[in-house]
């Protein structure tokens, strides 16, 4: 039974017709999620699971526009052409995905323009990681590297979540990280080569970021109270713990191909859990930052504010502009009406 | 370290685990912005100089070029995260790439043309305020929206102009370099234009921005069209696109419902210009941001 006709039968039957067809509903709507097929706009689905989804996709989608703050910092002053183009490219790209987030949040009922002022408001939250500042340009590669491999950690199994719409963004978007995070990498590799200070450069990003990129996977399991419902749900495919050993696991030999040092003292090959062991993230840290106490929080905010405020009047001009080129069209074609009619009495009167 | 590559089994990971391991060039790169691959960009062009053209000529030309390309993707540049709407950002980022990547080809060019060799970086980063030879319009800080778009709108339609033109260039490097970015400027022209419609005939206070935007930048397009020797002896006179050029831009002005400014040019400093080297103060600041990262390491590679 398609799902959006269901809804309809529910809504004309009796109360208890009503509730024996929201029964229905939820069991197709489990049936479709534990099938792992799609979860599409016009289904039926739980409000909370639409909560969570609206949640999760404008905090991505904030996150993707307020992460081009910290690189973009770099952009005017970027150390090479091809660096500038490559920062520039990934800058643009990030702008893409905030849209095609925007989009598949507005799938599910609200719009861009609720979310961009919720988050200039700061009643929705973004990734905390760009509370962090960028202090030199080995901090681009850095977060090429760390933070969009973090990233790319989160958001693969998201490729295979339940709701279409969110599945078919991600598959995208991650092509589009996986570049970036090779074009990081591929910076740090060059500037690793390079001279004395371009490597010191390297190792003091490398130790400010990350701790923070380890605490992009969220709290530890036992402190997140979400993570069964979402995964239920099939939104989220692997607990925050897991990911994040899995993040340890891959970054750690790339460090050392790199040369660089992570700077967590407890990090050890553990031969029986095939794993590494590794330091406890300060999660204070985290909550701080979290609760808008973090360098950069209010810069970033008011920034994306500021360009929200100041482009009003220019979209403004927009819609005033597309209403006037609707009525001149409209016009055009009464009038072209009016005369067809006056044709056809002529016509008649012959 | 492969023994401790530790989750191999899980079906998720294929984009993260390749990447030290960098195995050649993946798929599809080709769809990635011009220039911001693992490539050279001229890799691959013949860069023999065609007989009859002067190297010292042709280099100073591309340098014209180049800068002016180049000056104007660091401006468009600023707009990132300021811009009004998100489609915007996108867009502007767009002209943006375009005229940088024009600006690494003219650049490298002028380094084959005049037999030094130097490479698009040394131009760009090494080079002293009064050695770039970009026209004034391009380093006027950005204004408002409207005063962009105006400045974009003189510029895409001039440089789409001259393009058209350079096509058919004696140098094939620049004929090139020509031949796409007439496709590329195009694009920038419509963008400028749709904006200045919109803007023009939007509401009455996006009208006056707009209105002030173009009478703010009009004094910098002559500068457009005031041929500089290096262009008499290459025969390419920007005088010969004044004409089309400004019928163009009256065209648009008059669609919008706005008034084409007759506002008189700047003048020019004992004869001379940014062609010549001579700007306005908004460069010095500009090129000291451009090149700051660059001049506190010399020498280093990035």
């Amino acid at each position: 039974m398609d799902a959006a006709n269901a809804v309809n039968a529910a809504g004309a039957g009796s109360v208890a017709q009503g509730d024996r067809d929201l029964g229905d509903l939820e069991a197709h709507f489990d049936a479709v999620v534990g099938a792992e097929q799609r979860i599409e706009p016009r289904d039926w689905m739980p409000d909370a699971y639409r909560a969570t989804l609206v949640r999760q996709i404008a905090q991505h989608a904030h996150s993707e526009i307020i992460g081009m703050q910290p690189e973009g910092n770099w952009l005017t002053r970027a150390p090479s052409l091809r660096r500038k183009a490559i920062l520039l490219a990934k800058s643009q790209d990030e702008a893409g995905h905030g849209l095609y987030l925007y989009a598949a949040a507005e799938t599910l009922g609200v719009d861009r323009a609720e979310l961009t002022e919720k988050l200039i408001s700061g009643r929705q939250k973004y990734s905390s990681i760009f509370n962090y500042p960028t202090l030199t340009y080995a901090d681009v590669g850095v977060i090429g590297w760390l933070v969009d491999g973090a990233a790319i950690c989160n958001q693969v199994p998201l490729c295979r979540c339940s709701y279409g719409p969110y599945a078919r963004a991600m598959v995208r978007i991650c092509k589009e990280e996986s570049f970036h995070q090779r074009q990081g990498y591929e910076l740090l590799m060059t500037l690793m080569r390079g001279t004395e200070g371009q490597r010191r450069m390297v190792q003091d990003a490398v130790d400010r970021w990350w701790w923070p990129s380890l605490m992009m996977f969220g709290p530890p399991d036992g402190d997140s109270p979400n993570t069964a419902q979402s995964m239920a749900w099939r939104i989220k495919r692997h607990t925050n713990d897991e990911l994040r050993q899995r993040f340890v696991d891959m970054s750690v030999p790339q460090a050392e191909h790199l040369g660089v040092t992570l700077p967590d003292p407890a990090l050890s090959w553990n031969e029986e859990r095939g794993g590494w062991d590794f330091g406890e993230p300060d999660w204070s840290e985290l909550k701080q930052v979290i609760k808008g106490q973090g360098p950069c929080n209010t810069e970033r905010v008011d920034r994306r504010r500021a360009a929200h405020e100041d482009g009003a009047w220019v979209r403004e001009a927009a819609l005033a502009y597309a209403h006037k080129q609707q009525q001149k069209h409209q016009q055009a074609q009464q009038a072209q009406q009016q005369q067809m009619q006056q044709q056809q009495k002529q016509e008649n009167r012959k | 370290m492969n023994e401790h590559r530790a989750m191999t089994d899980h079906t998720d990971d294929h984009v993260y685990l390749s990447l030290s391991e960098a195995p050649g060039e993946p798929e599809g790169e080709a769809r990635w912005a011009y220039g911001t691959g693992f490539a050279d960009p001229l890799l691959g062009v013949d860069t023999a100089l065609p007989p009859g053209i002067d190297g010292a000529d042709l280099a100073a030309y591309c340098l014209m070029l180049g800068d002016d390309a180049l000056i104007l993707a660091q401006r468009l540049i600023e707009w990132c995260t300021r811009a009004p709407e998100l489609e915007e950002e996108v867009a502007l980022a767009n002209l943006a790439l375009d005229l940088l990547g024009q600006s690494r080809q003219l650049l490298s060019r002028a380094g084959q043309a005049d037999g030094t060799g130097r490479g698009e970086d040394e131009f760009a980063y090494w080079r002293e305020d009064h050695e770039f030879r970009n026209v004034r319009l391009v380093e006027a800080p950005n204004g408002d929206f409207a005063y962009s778009i105006a400045r974009l709108l003189l510029f895409s339609t001039a440089r789409h102009a001259l393009y058209e033109r350079l096509a058919s260039f004696a140098d094939p490097v620049l004929a090139a370099v020509a031949a796409r970015g007439v496709k590329e400027l195009a694009y920038h022209r419509e963008y400028a234009i749709a904006w200045t419609l919109r803007l023009g005939d939007g509401t009455p206070y996006s009208a006056l921005r707009m209105q002030a935007g173009l009478d703010a930048v009009w004094p910098l397009l002559d500068e457009l069209f005031t041929a500089h020797p290096v262009e008499l002896r290459l025969g390419t006179d920007p005088a010969e696109l004044r004409e089309s050029v400004l019928q163009g831009l009256a065209e648009v002005i008059t669609e919008a419902g706005l008034t084409v400014p007759v506002a008189a040019p700047m003048a020019r400093v004992g004869g001379r210009a940014g062609r010549d080297g001579v700007h306005t103060e908004a460069l010095g600041p500009l090129l000291a941001e451009l090149q700051v990262v660059a001049r506190a390491h010399p020498g280093a590679t990035w």
